[in-house]
């Protein structure tokens, strides 16, 4: 079963997004609760600024001195950008790459928060991260989705890991 | 769905830390290649991985899979090589992307 394309490429090269409502305001909310985490150098950010030379406290301080603050200016604009244009009815192809880059963040967030591993368990709907994990799996879908839309524009077409059940995490 | 807070939490941490070791120097040999190391993180999407290798290095979609299902299943993989200030570039572009990049002198 083919599902729904959230994100198909039109003939003037623009992504239109059919996306529903209640996604639309969710893609509105969670980047303003993730830019305030990144300002704050929140614990569950961590895996947004990996460290670079794990043997070499120098190098790294450098790296950190250097990139650390491309690195934060770059995401907070991503997620701007998706809460800014999450009611657009199409995206051009800066904009969808800044989604995909807002999702990613959110992604490794929230993942570093629910603690995610190798195999995710199915969630019970009474425990109480189960909100969180349909958010997770939504946003992963969403990502899969955006994946798909811009490998066709690349050689060889789309990556490895997509199925019609759903994207496969590594 | 409804929106969820995102809530501040202090959790266990798997991101890479930095070492107590004091930094041990480079070796003054200066042709040996610094090697980018990707890291498994069970976070990113397989399709996501092998997108960015495509995009980043213009790696073929074959060999894009192929370096990705060796971060998958041997936990890391060297995915490119080169002068240190290049490597250092690459690591950060992959860190752009959300991906758990290193770099390291080869030995």
């Amino acid at each position: 079963m083919i599902g729904r394309r959230r994100f198909a490429r039109d003939r003037h090269g623009r992504f239109r997004t059919g996306l529903g409502s209640n996604e639309r305001e969710l893609l509105k909310a969670l980047p303003r609760q993730a830019q305030e985490l990144l300002e704050v150098q929140d614990p569950s950010v961590q895996r947004v600024f990996p460290v670079a030379y794990p043997n070499d406290e120098k190098a790294e301080s450098d790296y950190r001195e250097m990139m650390g603050s491309n690195l934060l200016q770059r995401h907070q604009h991503s997620l701007d950008t998706l809460a800014t244009t999450a009611d657009s009815s199409s995206l051009d192809e800066e904009e969808i790459h800044q989604w995909l880059d807002a999702l990613e963040v959110l992604r490794l967030v929230l993942g570093t928060q629910l603690d995610v591993s190798e195999d995710i368990a199915v969630v019970d709907d009474s425990d109480p991260r189960a909100p969180q994990f349909a958010v997770y799996r939504y946003l992963s879908m969403l990502q899969g989705e955006i994946i798909d839309s811009l490998a066709e524009a690349l050689p060889g077409g789309a990556g490895a890991g997509v199925d019609d059940e759903g994207e496969q995490e590594l | 769905m409804r929106a969820v807070g995102v809530v501040s939490q202090a959790g266990p941490m798997t991101a890479p830390v930095e070492t107590e070791r004091p930094s041990s120097g480079e070796d003054v040999r200066p042709d040996r290649p610094w090697l980018v190391i990707v890291w498994n993180d069970p976070i990113n999407l397989m399709s996501y991985v092998t997108y960015v290798f495509q995009k980043l290095f213009g790696y073929s979609r074959e060999k894009a899979t192929r370096l990705m299902l060796d971060v998958h299943h041997k936990g890391r993989a060297i995915v490119t090589s080169g002068p240190r200030e290049r490597a250092e570039m690459d690591v950060f572009r992959l860190h752009e992307h959300g991906l758990w990049a290193t770099l390291e002198q080869a030995s």
